[in-house]
């Protein structure tokens, strides 16, 4: 029936089927609704710190504190070294780019149940959404990122050795890789919890238990030669955290294959995520 | 020669009813079973057409059933039917937010659906960054708003407030603003559900009129769903009815909307209640019998508008000796009240009594209406209303007349009207 119908020399712009294939992904569209994604990022900003006395600042407390509970607890009671980094620079660097990922994964894991007042309202490509919120975490990671170089700076004052230099330039790639990977992760989860919420509760004790097999707490360098470090190596996280480091502090190793291995599962989860999504966004509306 | 700008196609729409849980976790399994071997959805056989009221013995059904209609160019067509008839899932599935889970529908040109206003609006947001935001959603693009921006401000009336979060709006204010953003979409066919509902009557009307300037003057096509009658009547160029699912009638607005109320309405035009439990009243009045007699020459002839109407009923007092009148409330299916007609007040004692009133002939216009009685103490207190007591259609009769399209007007008098040359 489809096909006797779609022979006819007629040009529509959009025909509707139950069925859709794979991967049939528009991308195009998504850059067409460009203006949508930046209204969001603009709404998200504004929205979160409306009426409240601090604004922004806000971002910088929780960062502070959870390094000062990070230097009592994992430098102080369980005395793992830093890499001969200044605790609180260690600490606040990882929790920098962790929260970043964390963000990006918490804010997409709830794409569909968060909007389904507006998706089942009128079409825009889903894909806009989780896309956005990549985005307005940036901001938050902009602030945080502030406060290192501030704190950096300031330990600098004290002793006086401080580094730019040509590394600084990965920067903004592993940036990008955790964008991709919360947002991988994240729509994929979002995928699969239209209809059965089960994951969505699984998430934020697997956020958790993903923080400890993350060199966020501890330096790559202090697990070598135990015997579980090739688990943590599994961790598609690891590398980008540690080269994170080394970009930024220029101390420790750069590790190519580390990150090229990282890079291969973000391409797998963002791609299995896309075409999870796409499949989904199309009859969520049903069973959400 | 027009141009189908929609083609609909066989489409169906099957929901499971109930929770999400084990029990639907199952029939995924199993859905998943047949199509690993290739075989049909076994679900899709069991579903059952979408009547609330009935209990059914599966979870599934059609909520839409093998649908197919054309929409042409410069169209305004008017989707009416009761609720859970299959509009608003129609309009969401034109408008993408599900698809169909059979058939298949194709369209031309840009979709802007409003199957409500201020979809997204953020309430912390000011009305200006509400504006951008909105159109941002319904698909223009940063530039299209800016362009239109004034224009938007202006139709709502709120530029005073364009700079205050829209959370500080009063209700009306925010409809305005969020109806102006709607209609200054350029989409080529346009899908609206029941968003008149909201705002005063003034803002009503200059929606409406926008509404039929995007039509007319801009040539574009509107798909409209609406309960209001008079909306569909006067801004639509067809309509269709769906009942249960599937299109049970569809051309000009106005047999369309006749055939849906006839349809809603129960025929019954004697009803007598035997068991005085049952039957309507109180301790103080009970009914016996509800009667609309039309009063016909010719026994195969339907109750028309040259048609005599006797009402006749009747009902028990029970409470003795009292001072009562009748009152009679004649309304549209529209609920627009027609007349109310007042009996002389009369001391009752116990028993049956009876109420006979007469409509002449030349007098109601076509159309279905009810009757509403009030049992009055003395003229002041109602002791009982027995509210849409029958229900009636009046067919259309017209002598040597031109004119077929439908006569305007609640009632159809015949007043002596003449028309002379004076010199």
């Amino acid at each position: 029936m489809e096909n006797t119908a779609g022979n006819k020399n007629e040009d529509w712009d959009l025909v509707i089927s139950p069925k859709a294939k794979l991967l049939d992904i528009n991308l195009k569209e998504v850059w067409r609704y460009r203006d949508l994604l930046r209204m969001f990022v603009k709404r998200d900003y504004k929205a979160q710190y409306k009426q409240t006395v601090l604004g922004p600042l806000w971002y910088l407390i929780q960062p502070i504190f959870t390094s000062l509970i990070f230097i009592l607890i994992f430098g102080k009671i369980a005395k793992i070294p830093t890499d001969g980094i200044p605790p609180m620079l260690f600490y606040l660097s990882g929790i920098c780019i962790w929260n970043y990922f964390d963000a990006c994964l918490t804010s997409t894991s709830s794409t569909f149940v968060q909007n389904a007042n507006i998706f089942g309202k009128v079409y825009f490509p889903r894909l806009v959404l989780p896309l956005s919120t990549v985005f307005s975490n940036m901001i938050k990671f902009s602030i945080q990122f502030l406060l290192l170089i501030s704190v950096t700076a300031w330990v600098a004052f004290q002793t006086g050795s401080f580094y730019i230099g040509i590394n600084w330039l990965l920067i903004p790639l592993l940036v990008l890789m955790m964008a991709g990977l919360g947002l991988g992760l994240g729509i994929i989860v979002s995928s699969l919890t239209t209809k059965y919420r089960d994951f969505h509760l699984l998430l934020s004790f697997g956020v958790q238990l993903l923080l400890y097999t993350t060199p966020v707490a501890y330096p790559l360098s202090f697990l070598k030669d135990k015997p579980y470090a090739a688990w943590i190596a599994w961790n598609p996280l690891a590398p980008i955290v540690e080269t994170f480091r080394y970009a930024f502090f220029n101390v420790g190793s750069f590790d190519l294959n580390g990150l090229l291995y990282s890079a291969g599962c973000i391409i797998v989860i963002l791609f299995i995520g896309i075409v999870l999504f796409n499949k989904v966004e199309k009859n969520f509306m049903d069973t959400v | 020669m027009s141009e189908t700008v929609i083609k609909i196609e066989g489409i169906s729409k099957q929901y499971r009813l109930g929770n999400v849980g084990t029990g639907s976790l199952a029939h995924d399994v199993n859905r998943l079973w047949y199509k690993i071997r290739g075989k049909e959805d076994p679900y899709l056989k069991i579903g059952e057409e979408n009547d609330r009221s009935k209990k059914g013995s599966s979870d599934y059904v059609w909520a839409l059933r093998d649908i197919t209609f054309d929409v042409q160019h410069g169209e305004v067509l008017g989707i009416i039917g009761r609720n859970g008839a299959g509009k608003s899932t129609l309009l969401k599935i034109l408008s993408r937010t599900t698809t169909p889970t059979l058939g298949q529908l194709k369209i031309k040109g840009r979709v802007a659906s409003l199957l409500e206003v201020g979809t997204g609006f953020h309430p912390e947001l000011t009305g200006r960054e509400n504006v951008y935001l909105n159109g941002a959603i319904l698909g223009m693009t940063r530039k299209e708003i800016a362009s239109k921006f004034d224009e938007i401000v202006d139709f709502a009336g709120i530029e005073r407030y364009i700079d205050t979060p829209v959370k500080r709006y009063s209700s009306g204010m925010y409809v305005r603003l969020a109806f102006g953003v709607a209609a200054h979409l350029e989409p080529d066919i346009l899908i609206v559900d029941e968003v008149l509902a909201v705002g005063d009557a003034d803002f009503q009307n200059k929606a409406l009129g926008k509404m039929k300037d995007v039509s007319s003057k801009e040539g574009r096509t509107v798909l409209f769903v609406s309960h209001n009658m008079s909306a569909v009547r006067n801004l639509c160029t067809r309509a269709i009815f769906l009942g249960n699912g599937t299109v049970k009638g569809e051309g000009m607005p106005e047999e369309v909307i006749n055939k849906y109320l006839l349809e809603n309405a129960s025929y019954d035009l004697e009803q007598y209640f035997n068991d005085p439990q049952k039957a309507p009243g109180n301790d103080h009045v009970r009914f016996k019998s509800m009667c609309v007699i039309p009063e016909l020459s010719n026994a195969d002839e339907a109750m028309s508008v040259k048609t005599p109407i006797r009402i006749e009923f009747e009902f028990y007092n029970l409470k003795g000796a009292t001072p009562i009148n009748l009152s009679l409330h004649l309304c549209t299916l529209s609920d627009e009240i027609v007349f109310n007609a007042i009996s002389p007040v009369k001391i009752l004692e116990n028993g049956l009594h009876k109420g006979v009133l007469h409509i002449p002939a030349d007098f109601l216009n076509d159309g279905g209406y009810y009757i509403n009685v009030l049992i009055v103490y003395n003229a002041s207190k109602v002791i009982y209303n027995f509210d849409k007591a029958v229900t009636f259609t009046v067919e259309d009769k017209r002598d040597f007349q031109n004119w077929h399209k439908k006569w305007v007007g609640i009632v159809r008098p015949q007043f002596p009207f003449s028309l002379e040359k004076v010199e």
